[in-house]
């Protein structure tokens, strides 16, 4: 389980927060969505859970113990990461990138090229690419590879930070089910920002809505779409309605 | 012109082989130095900021002046430690280039490696941190390979500067390609200067495209290429030294300043000691008082000097004995202050004098140096570059109240030039200089006798003082060689055409000198 309790974060001193008072707590195995405008904070509140971003107020939990108590470094081998910029290392191979935290970690070889083939494979990828630099992949194999490098030392939790913004509209599509269904295999505790409602809807357990720095709205997909109080929130969550309504209409037309 | 060559041909391996060595361990070193500056700079500002600047700094002090500047810093180290734990740090040579170009190389490398470091893929950056680096483990895994390629750009811009600025080190007494450009500018002998002109960019060449071959490697990320450049590299800087280290250096180093009839006197020497059975290695191009000091730190073991020199700015004396009394007092005197051997004089006398075109000169009626004085206000004076800072130009000028219209240095070749070429009307000449007879020159007389006798005196280091070895072959040489032979044996390098080289008028020179 991960939990927040108050934290908050400013970037110039105080005058202006990036997160502020965040409390929120995510059960283990939940398929969390953030959701809001850009600087809205999502991005913040996702960083503070691994200490890419540390808070000035609050203190974050990962099943009952601070963050604080772990070394950043060794917190983070324990917790998977996917990159809006996705962020493999151009001078590595697909399999020395997904080997990456294994080898930190320190397992032997023969178990980081097992693990390494395991996760490829679970990534829909062909074995043939893992000796591949980046740079010979195109947008949606780098992501699988990026997802590949998070899931690769085994973590409980996966944070991704908008992790198909780039992607073409259907490798998207391919890569949410493909995350999900991961979720659902390793039980995995996630925590995915994304500013596309759509995809929050059809993809997550539950969303939390944030709107500068404060959290704006939390409740399962299905509750936010049938409404809710503050009209902002009524917006957003209409737009896959009225999407769905008018792919509905357009079919319907033609096959009147 | 074949000759030349083969004369330039033959010295290459010794002068290759100190280039390459001296360069490769400044580089080397430099690369030491530079990394973990680099490290320490790499996220702090504060470091960065004063690093870069001093880097800078030091790239904008001249070569030349650089390398003439760490001489009197380790002289005064050497003295120290000689001081404190009895043992002289060698001051000339190796040690004072290796720091100068040290310091030299520091800035590309530095320069190019921070901008590689700051200019890194931020996303990059987090996802080492994000998957679980620690800083150490950044640097390592990421920072460094990722910016390999642009900090092996800048070891390649400071292999060229440094292997092109090595040729400076010869002033300072470290044999490098630099002893062809200096020796030839002095001897006029162009196919010298180009020779060393064109080894020094060949070699600059050659590393820079063993060097491309290793940034190649670390771009493309492949390995071999990387090995296979390092071990060019390596093999290179082995072929290289292996003459020097075959030649067994060491013995007897005898020492010559940067004049054509240094270079025949260190070579005559130098022949008289190997017939002994000695090995014997020259350093020659010495600045002038660089010489001195040398011999007087035994880093030298023989040169010759001029006891006018030695009285005037060595021991700061201003009197005018008579030529005995003045070699008595400076054999005293030199040996008793830094335990110099003066071991006697050559017989001929090298002295500085006044010298005209023999039409202007009868033109204006000047014979002697105080009727020089009534026409100076109207005339140019050149002089070589040491001349004007020498106390027997300061006493030429207050005691024949001369007043030039302008003062002009040249390096001596280019100012017999100038006369020639009516760029200047008067030089101060060496007396036993070929091209006074060559040039059709007049020397002006020196009624009040303000010129000191400037006889070619043979010194010896306190450690070779007694040394039998030395003596047995030199003594021969004490008064042997009368001023008519030394003036041809200097007009035989310094002619424009049939030029000999110092080694083949030392030859002469030995015959003519009926030395054995």
């Amino acid at each position: 389980m991960i939990a927040l309790q108050g934290v908050s974060k400013s970037f110039d001193g105080g005058a202006t927060y990036a997160v502020r008072e965040i409390t929120l707590e995510v059960p283990s195995e939940t398929f969390l969505a953030v959701v809001g405008d850009s600087g809205s904070g999502k991005t913040t509140l996702l960083k503070t859970i691994n200490r890419l971003i540390e808070p000035e107020g609050g203190e974050v939990f990962i099943d009952g113990e601070p963050v604080h108590a772990t070394p950043a470094h060794s917190l983070r081998r324990r917790i998977g990461y996917v990159f809006q910029g996705i962020g493999l290392f151009p001078h590595m191979s697909v399999a020395e990138n997904v080997g990456i935290t294994p080898r930190l970690i320190g397992w032997p070889e023969q178990a980081i090229r097992l693990r390494v083939e395991e996760l490829i494979d679970l990534v829909s990828l062909p074995r043939a690419y893992l000796t591949r630099r980046p740079a010979e992949l195109s947008g949606g194999q780098r992501q699988r590879v990026g997802i590949a490098r998070a899931l690769a030392a085994r973590p409980s939790i996966l944070l991704m930070d908008e992790p198909f913004g780039a992607l073409d509209p259907v490798t998207r599509e391919a890569l949410g089910s493909e995350c999900r269904r991961l979720h659902e295999s390793m039980r995995l505790t996630t925590v995915m920002v994304t500013h596309d409602i759509l995809e929050a809807v059809l993809l997550a357990d539950r969303i939390v809505v944030m709107r500068h720095g404060r959290i704006v709205a939390d409740g399962e997909p299905h509750a936010l779409l049938c409404g809710h109080d503050d009209p902002a929130v009524r917006t957003l969550m209409d737009m896959p309605r009225r999407q769905a309504a008018r792919v509905r209409a357009l079919l319907e037309e033609r096959g009147a | 012109m074949n000759s030349r060559l083969h004369s330039a041909l033959r010295v290459l391996p010794q002068y290759l082989g100190d280039h390459v060595l001296l360069s490769a361990a400044a580089l080397a070193l430099g690369v030491a130095v530079s990394l973990p500056l680099l490290i320490a700079a790499r996220r702090s500002a504060h470091v960065r900021w004063p690093v870069l600047a001093a880097a800078s700094l030091i790239q904008t002090v001249p070569g030349i002046a650089l390398l003439a500047l760490f001489y009197p810093l380790l002289l005064g180290l050497s003295a120290l430690t000689h001081r404190l734990v009895g043992w002289r740090l060698p001051a000339l040579g190796f040690l004072p280039s290796l720091l100068a170009l040290t310091l030299y190389s520091i800035l590309p490398i530095l320069r190019n490696g921070i901008t590689a470091i700051l200019n890194l893929d931020p996303a990059i950056l987090q996802a080492a941190r994000g998957v679980g680096m620690t800083s150490h483990q950044r640097l390592l895994r990421v920072e460094l390979p990722l910016a390999a390629p642009m900090l092996m750009a800048g070891v390649r811009t400071s292999a060229v500067w440094v292997i092109g600025t090595a040729t400076l080190a010869t002033p300072v007494g470290q044999t490098s390609l630099g002893n062809y450009i200096f020796t030839g500018l002095q001897m006029e002998d162009w196919v010298w200067v180009l020779f060393g002109c064109g080894a020094a960019v060949a070699l600059a060449l050659a590393t820079d495209q063993l060097l491309s071959l290793i940034e190649l490697g670390l771009a493309r990320r492949r390995p071999a290429l990387v090995w296979l450049g390092l071990a060019a590299l390596l093999a290179g800087v082995g072929a290289a030294a292996a003459p020097l280290h075959a030649a067994q250096r060491g013995g007897y180093v005898v020492g010559a300043k940067n004049f054509s009839e240094q270079y025949i006197l260190a070579s005559l020497i130098a022949r008289r000691i190997r017939a002994t059975g000695h090995p014997v290695t020259e350093r020659t191009g010495l600045g002038s008082s660089l010489a001195f000091q040398a011999l007087a730190g035994n880093e030298l073991d023989v040169y010759v000097d001029y006891s006018g020199t030695l009285w005037n700015d060595v021991l700061h004396r201003t009197s005018r004995p008579s030529r005995q009394r003045m070699l008595r007092e400076l054999r005293a005197s030199l040996r008793r202050r830094y335990g110099v051997e003066l071991l006697g004089a050559l017989g001929y006398e090298n002295a500085y004098v006044l010298a005209m075109r023999r039409g202007e000169a009868d033109a204006l009626g000047i014979h002697t140096i105080a009727q020089l004085a009534r026409a100076a206000p109207r005339l140019a004076l050149g002089g070589d570059l040491e001349f004007f800072a020498r106390p027997v130009w300061k006493a030429l000028e207050r005691r024949y109240g001369l007043h030039f219209r302008v003062l002009r240095q040249y390096e001596p070749t280019f100012m017999y030039h100038a006369l020639m070429s009516r760029e200047v009307d008067v030089i101060a000449a060496f007396s036993s200089d070929g091209r006074i007879a060559a040039d059709h020159l007049v020397v002006l007389q020196d009624p009040l006798h303000v010129i000191p006798p400037y006889d070619a005196v043979l010194l010896l280091s306190p450690h070779r003082a007694h040394d039998p070895v030395l003596r047995r072959a030199l003594e021969p040489l004490i008064g042997a060689i009368p001023i008519a032979l030394m003036r041809r044996a200097n007009d035989m390098v310094d002619r424009p055409r049939h030029k000999r080289s110092p080694r083949q008028a030392a030859e002469w020179l030995a015959h003519a000198a009926h030395l054995r």
